[in-house]
C-alpha cells in the first residue's frame, strides 16, 4: 500500500506533479470556457425570448441540436471543423502557410457551445420569472431597452438562475474529461499516461476519481457560498 | 347606465385581430413559412449533392448495428439502474445512520465523478485483477467492454434515478403514507400501493431527462472499443477519412433523441390522464 502511495510522490520517480498538471490543465479549461459558455447562452436565451421569429427559430434550433448531440460527437466534430476552419481562413490570408489551433482553444469551443445550449435554458426560465412589470418599469422610467436589460432584469436574472448554472458547471467539469480523447493533457489522460507506465491502473482511476469529486465538491460550497449572496436581500424561507 | 346599454355592448362579439403583416404585402405568417421552405431548399441543396453515396452503400448496415448497440447499452442499462435506484434512494431516506451513509457516499461518488472515469475505473481496473475474477469465474464478464460499460451506466444511471426518486417521494404529502397507515396498511404494502405510484408520476420527467442523457452518454462506450453508433463513427471515420461519418451520427443521434423525447411525452400524457392537469 505504501508503494502505490510512492508513486503519488512529486518529482521524476512519482506521478504527483504529472497528475497535479493534469488537473491544473483541466481546471482552467473549465474555467476558461465558463464566461465563453454564459455569455454565449445568454445571447441564445434573449434570441429565444425575442420577438423576431427568425432569432427564435435559430435558437431554438440551436439549443435543439446540442442539447441532442452526444457531448462526445460535439467535441469531436468542433475539433476537427475548428481545426478546419482555421486552416481555410489562414489559407486564404496566407496562402501556403499552414496553421495549427491549439487542442486547447479548440476544446474550450466545444465545451463552450455545449454549454450555451444548456446554460441558454436556464437564463431562458429566469428571464420568464421575472415579472413582465420589471421590464414596463424600467422602460416608464425612460430606460433603453439595454439599460434596462443592464441594470434591472440582469441584476434580477443571477439570483435566480444561479442554481441552475451551478449544475451546469458541475457537469462542465465532468465534461472536460472527454478532451482527453481529442490529445489534451488533462487530469483523465495524464492519468491513462501514468497507468500506461506503472500498470496499476485500479489505483490511478481511482485518485483521479477522487480529485474530480474534490473538484465538484469544492464547486458546490462555492456555489452554495454565491447562492446565499445573490439571497441575501430576500427573507429566510 | 341603464341594464339595457350593458346587454347591448355585452352582445358586440370579440373581434379577432388582424393577422399581421410581413413584408411585401404578404401576411406575416406566409411569409414566414415561405423563408423557411427556401432555407430547407437551400440546406437541401447544398447537402445533397454533396453525400457520398459510396460511403452511404458501405456503412448504412453498420451504423444501424451501432444505434441497436447503443439501444442495448442504454435500455439494459437504465432498467437494471432503476431497480437498483430504489433501495438506495431508501436507504438515503432511511433515518439509520449506517444506511444513511453509505447510500450518500454513493450518490456522491457516481454523481461527482466523469462518467469516463468511472468507465476506465472499471474496465482497466478490473483488468488488473484478472486472475482474481477468473478465480471467480467472473472473468468473461468484465473481459467484454461491453458488459463493463453496461455495469458502469448501471451505476451511474442507478445515483441518479435515486437523487431523482428521492425527491419525488419526499415531495408527497406525508398525509398519504399516515392514511394508508391509518388504515392498518402496513408498512411495504403502503410503500408500494401507495407512496411510490405516486412517486413515479412526479419522478416521470426527470426520469426522462436521465434517459435522454443516458443515450448521449453511452457514446463514451465507444472509448472502450464497444462498437456502438459512435464507436462505428470513429471507425467509418477513421478507415475512410471522410468527414460525413459524423454528419450520420448527429442525424441519427437527433432522431434517437427526438423520437424517445416524443414517446415519452405520450407515456407521461396516458399515465397522466387521470389527473387532468396537462390538459
Amino acid at each position: 500500500m505504501g508503494e502505490l502511495f510512492g508513486l503519488l510522490a512529486f518529482g521524476a520517480e512519482g506521478w504527483g506533479d504529472e497528475l497535479a498538471a493534469g488537473a491544473w490543465l483541466t481546471v482552467r479549461l473549465a474555467l476558461t470556457t465558463l464566461p465563453f459558455g454564459l455569455l454565449l447562452g445568454l445571447c441564445i436565451a434573449l434570441a429565444k425570448e425575442s420577438e423576431n421569429t427568425y432569432l427564435r427559430a435559430i435558437g431554438n434550433t440551436y439549443t435543439t441540436v446540442f442539447r441532442g448531440l452526444p457531448e462526445l460527437l460535439t467535441l469531436f466534430v468542433i475539433y476537427n471543423m475548428v481545426q478546419l476552419l482555421a486552416n481555410r481562413i489562414v489559407q486564404f490570408v496566407a496562402p501556403g502557410s499552414s496553421f495549427e489551433i491549439s487542442g486547447f482553444a479548440a476544446g474550450v469551443v466545444a465545451l463552450g457551445v455545449v454549454f450555451g445550449a444548456f446554460s441558454s435554458e436556464v437564463f431562458l426560465g429566469a428571464i420568464r420569472a421575472i415579472p413582465k412589470g420589471q421590464g414596463e418599469a424600467g422602460r416608464s422610467l425612460g430606460l433603453t431597452a439595454v439599460q434596462t436589460f443592464r441594470l434591472i432584469t440582469m441584476p434580477q436574472l443571477w439570483r435566480l438562475a444561479l442554481p441552475g448554472l451551478g449544475n451546469l458547471w458541475l457537469v462542465l467539469i465532468k465534461d472536460t474529461s472527454l478532451v482527453s480523447v481529442i490529445a489534451l493533457n488533462d487530469l483523465l489522460r495524464q492519468t491513462q499516461v501514468a497507468v500506461g507506465v506503472t500498470k496499476e491502473p485500479f489505483f490511478f482511476y481511482l485518485i483521479a476519481c477522487l480529485i474530480y469529486l474534490g473538484f465538484t465538491l469544492i464547486s458546490t460550497v462555492g456555489t452554495n457560498a454565491l447562492e446565499k449572496r445573490a439571497n441575501r436581500g430576500f427573507a429566510m424561507r | 347606465m341603464t341594464d339595457q346599454s350593458i346587454t347591448s355592448l355585452a352582445r358586440i362579439a370579440p373581434q379577432k385581430a388582424p393577422p399581421a403583416r410581413g413584408p411585401f404585402g404578404l401576411e406575416k405568417k406566409v411569409f414566414d413559412q415561405i423563408v423557411l421552405a427556401i432555407v430547407l431548399v437551400g440546406l437541401a441543396a447544398w447537402i445533397i449533392p454533396n453525400i457520398n453515396w459510396r460511403f452511404v452503400d458501405r456503412y448504412w448496415l453498420r451504423y444501424l448495428e451501432g444505434i441497436l448497440v447503443t439501444f442495448q447499452l442504454v435500455f439494459l442499462s437504465v432498467g437494471i439502474g432503476a431497480l437498483l435506484s430504489l433501495p438506495i434512494a431508501l436507504a438515503r431516506l432511511s433515518k439509520r445512520k449506517w444506511l444513511t451513509l453509505p447510500a450518500r457516499a454513493y450518490i456522491t461518488f457516481f454523481r461527482g465523478t466523469p462518467l469516463l472515469a468511472q468507465l476506465f475505473l472499471l474496465y482497466y481496473g478490473a483488468g488488473q485483477f484478472n486472475a482474481a475474477f477468473e478465480a471467480a469465474g467472473l472473468w468473461w464478464f468484465f473481459r467484454e467492454p461491453f458488459y463493463v460499460a453496461v455495469l458502469t451506466f448501471t451505476f451511474n444511471t442507478a445515483a441518479y434515478q435515486a437523487e431523482i426518486m428521492r425527491g419525488a417521494i419526499q415531495s408527497l404529502p406525508a398525509g398519504q403514507a399516515e392514511a394508508a397507515s391509518a388504515l392498518g396498511i402496513s408498512r411495504w404494502p403502503t410503500f408500494f400501493k401507495v407512496v411510490l405510484p405516486q412517486a413515479y408520476i412526479v419522478a416521470l420527467r426527470p426520469l426522462g431527462n436521465e434517459l435522454i442523457l443516458m443515450i448521449k452518454g453511452s457514446a463514451i462506450a465507444s472509448i472502450v472499443t464497444v462498437l456502438d453508433l459512435m464507436g462505428i463513427t470513429s471507425l467509418a471515420y477513421a478507415r475512410s477519412f471522410n468527414f460525413q461519418a459524423f454528419f450520420w451520427a448527429a442525424l441519427l443521434y437527433l432522431i434517437a433523441v427526438e423520437a424517445v423525447r416524443r414517446i415519452w411525452d405520450r407515456l407521461e400524457r396516458h399515465l397522466t390522464r387521470h389527473l387532468a392537469l396537462s390538459h
